[in-house]
């Protein structure tokens, strides 16, 4: 996980950068083998093949479209708020024409304040939060995803992202200012076990109250029985042999 | 008059065959041992106290299995006689898990599962997960141009077929049966079409990542050319029915109130921020699938209560036929692929149908099984393995007939989704039903949810 800011890019293009000092993409993971089948030999001959699992890496300057006038406007909005934006926003990328703001948790309330209120920012609309659970990353294993749209300027979108480790979920809530998230941040408390303070009422809200664990953790099985057919059996979706 | 109390504070001296009299060694047992007292009475008092505060609040629950609460949504809500104080909604009673399952299916099998969220909007689920998918693999403007004129072609036959059911299941539920039967006879053309084009009435698993599961078959374009007019004069029946309807007016006029304020901080999309007055509408404002070259009007009202929704609805139905009319010109004049031409994505057969039922085209089974080799590796590792998807996350909006229905997609480069997840719009506009039902009648629920127009199927997933 890299933490440090993005170095400035050298200044002949064409070089291949010094070793450091472009931004690194980010291992969330390994593979192993050529078809990720566990239960018997690969015979491809490429079974002994580790190769990582990497997530698009820091952006830099410029991001393009109106990503740049995003950042600088939050840069600004969030030194009127005391909250310099070296510490709020963790790191930047840029991946598919879409902006990720990676956020540290203890700014997030901070930062969405000042999406919404801004009158140059203004994003109006939260989109819910989805949770996405990486086991593999040791100390920021939840992520809570947030999806932002200006209607005011133009329709713009971005993301933000928020970590927590697996042993101490907690983010807190930005119910307070995007009320929409209520259910979307009870939801996500319901399937990934995160805590988000200051939420109202964080109860399940899909599974029955006194359901045990949260169904979309990666380390919580897909569960099914085996399925009888014309005499075979065909094992439950995440007993077959499998190909990732 | 003895009472039971009296027996026992008497010490047990009862009869001697009462089985419940105890001996004396009994009672030496229970000497110094806590007593009991069963003596009750405080139920009067009790009584009393609640007449004095001379209060009729009740806790109502209206559902899980209730006919007028949309499926299976249980609606929590404290009475005041008639009128609703608290209105909360619970919801969980149709969670099947399809985002957990998707994490264990190919990518292309993942169409199989969003299908069947929102069972009235299938073609919309599909064609947010491909369009997220594709956005993943980074092929959006590969996508064939009659693929795109086709999902759009049966997106918009389906949001008529969404806002029929919306509007014919809301009648049904004030009483008014006959909007329910004409509503599912004009749905039945738009049906009857799609099992045409893709076998199936619902859950159409239609659209695939790349394109569409297979051309229009001969004779779609007459089809869709007859039914256009009579849904047009079928809907104009339901307009007459109901817009003027002093009855219906009166029942759903000022009711559901839901105003640009509440819509904007309950993150409302679609009718119900239409009928607010704000002209939302991602077709228009972040096109997709070719939307912006189609002329169509996005249609609003202000008065922002379920009668205004109802009126939405019913214009956007013609809006959406404009659309339909307009594909209809184009698949004709447009042949072409309606898959990618990349042949690691796309899927590497047609269907057909033969007099053993659909399958795969007798052509492709032929050069798999009698010319090439490698046509049937290559068919055998895409349909079993499938495709792989570069690492990272894409969130692809469509506007479905209820909102605004995201799809945010991870991919670890995998063969499988690492997490897929769905915004669902009515998962998100039923947060409305206290704003839209406290302080209005029992009866008013009914209509206010009936307004949302929410499934359960996807608010639960």
């Amino acid at each position: 996980m890299s933490d440090q800011t993005p170095a400035p890019r050298d200044e002949a293009e064409n070089l291949p950068a010094a070793p450091g000092t472009t931004p690194e993409p980010v291992q969330i993971g390994v593979r192993h083998g050529m078809f990720g089948a566990q239960d018997s030999g690969d015979t491809s001959g490429y079974d002994g093949l580790v190769s990582p699992i990497l997530f698009p890496a820091t952006a830099v300057r410029p991001y393009g479209r109106y990503f740049d006038e995003v950042a600088d406007l939050l840069q600004e909005a969030l030194d009127d708020r005391a909250t310099p934006y070296t510490d709020a926003v963790e790191r930047v990328v840029v991946d598919r024409d879409e902006l990720t703001l990676f956020i540290r948790r203890e700014h997030l309330l901070a930062v969405a304040q000042a999406l919404r209120d801004e009158p140059a920012l203004r994003f109006e609309l939260c989109l819910g939060v989805s949770g996405v659970h990486y086991p593999h990353e040791t100390g920021r294993e939840l992520h809570a995803v947030y999806h932002l749209m200006s209607i005011t300027h133009g329709h713009r979108r971005i993301r933000l992202e928020v970590t927590a480790p697996d042993d101490d979920p907690h983010i807190p809530s930005i119910v307070s200012v995007y009320p929409a998230n209520d259910w979307h941040e009870r939801e996500t408390w319901d399937m990934f076990g995160i805590q988000f303070d200051g939420h109202p009422s964080l109860t399940r809200i899909l599974m029955p109250d006194d359901w045990p664990g949260h169904p979309q953790r990666k380390d919580y099985p897909l569960g099914g029985i085996p399925v009888e057919y014309k005499g075979g059996t065909v094992p439950p979706p995440d007993q077959r042999r499998s190909y990732n | 008059m003895t009472t039971t109390s009296d027996i026992y504070e008497s010490g047990g001296s009862g009869r001697a065959d009462d089985i419940f009299a105890t001996s004396p060694a009994d009672e030496a047992d229970a000497e110094g041992a806590t007593i009991l007292n069963a003596t009750g009475g405080d139920w009067d008092d009790l009584v009393e106290e609640a007449t004095a505060l001379n209060e009729e609040r009740i806790v109502v629950n209206m559902g899980p299995q209730h006919p007028s609460t949309h499926g299976v949504l249980r609606l929590i809500l404290e009475l005041d006689g008639e009128t609703v104080t608290e209105a909360r909604a619970g919801i969980g009673y149709l969670h099947t898990g399809i985002e957990k399952n998707m994490e264990f299916r190919t990518w292309t099998q993942g169409v199989t599962f969003c299908t069947r969220m929102d069972y009235l909007t299938p073609l919309f689920n599909e064609a947010a997960y491909c369009l997220a998918v594709e956005k993943l693999l980074g092929i959006t403007d590969d996508i064939p141009e009659r693929a795109q004129i086709i999902r759009v072609m049966m997106m918009e036959f389906n949001r008529i077929g969404s806002h029929l059911v919306a509007m014919g299941t809301g009648g049904m539920e004030m009483g008014a049966t006959t909007v329910m039967t004409v509503g599912f006879r004009e749905r039945e053309r738009i049906l009857s079409i799609f099992e045409m084009v893709s076998g199936l009435r619902m859950n159409n698993a239609y659209i695939r990542p790349g394109g569409v599961a297979q051309d229009i078959p001969h004779g779609t374009i007459d089809a869709v050319r007859e039914a256009i007019p009579l849904i047009s004069k079928g809907v104009h029946e339901l307009e007459l029915l109901m817009v003027e309807n002093p009855i219906l007016k009166g029942r759903m006029q000022r009711v559901g109130y839901l105003d640009l304020t509440g819509c904007m901080a309950l993150g409302m999309t679609g009718p119900i921020l239409r009928s607010a007055g704000l002209p939302l509408d991602l077709r228009k404002d972040e096109p997709y699938c070719g939307y912006e070259t189609y002329d169509f009007d996005v249609v609003t009202r202000t008065e922002a209560d379920a009668y205004a929704r109802l009126c939405v609805r019913l214009d956007e139905i013609h809006e959406s036929l404009k659309i339909v009319e307009q594909c209809a010109d184009r698949l004709q004049a447009k042949p072409g692929p309606v898959m990618v031409a990349d042949k690691k994505i796309a899927w590497p057969s047609q269907l057909s149908v033969g007099s053993d039922g659909q399958g795969n085209s007798p052509d492709h089974i032929r050069e798999i099984m009698g010319t090439s080799m490698e046509s049937l590796i290559h068919h055998f590792k895409i349909v079993t393995e499938g495709f792989r998807v570069p690492t990272g996350q894409v969130y692809a909006p469509v506007e479905a007939p209820k909102g605004e229905l995201g799809c945010h997609l991870v991919s670890d480069g995998g063969t499988r989704p690492y997490r897929a997840h769905f915004r669902e719009p009515s998962f998100n506009n039923l947060q409305g039903t206290a704003a839209m039902c406290e302080g209005g009648q029992v009866a008013d629920v009914i209509v206010a949810v009936a307004s949302i127009d929410p499934v359960m199927g996807g608010v639960d997933r």
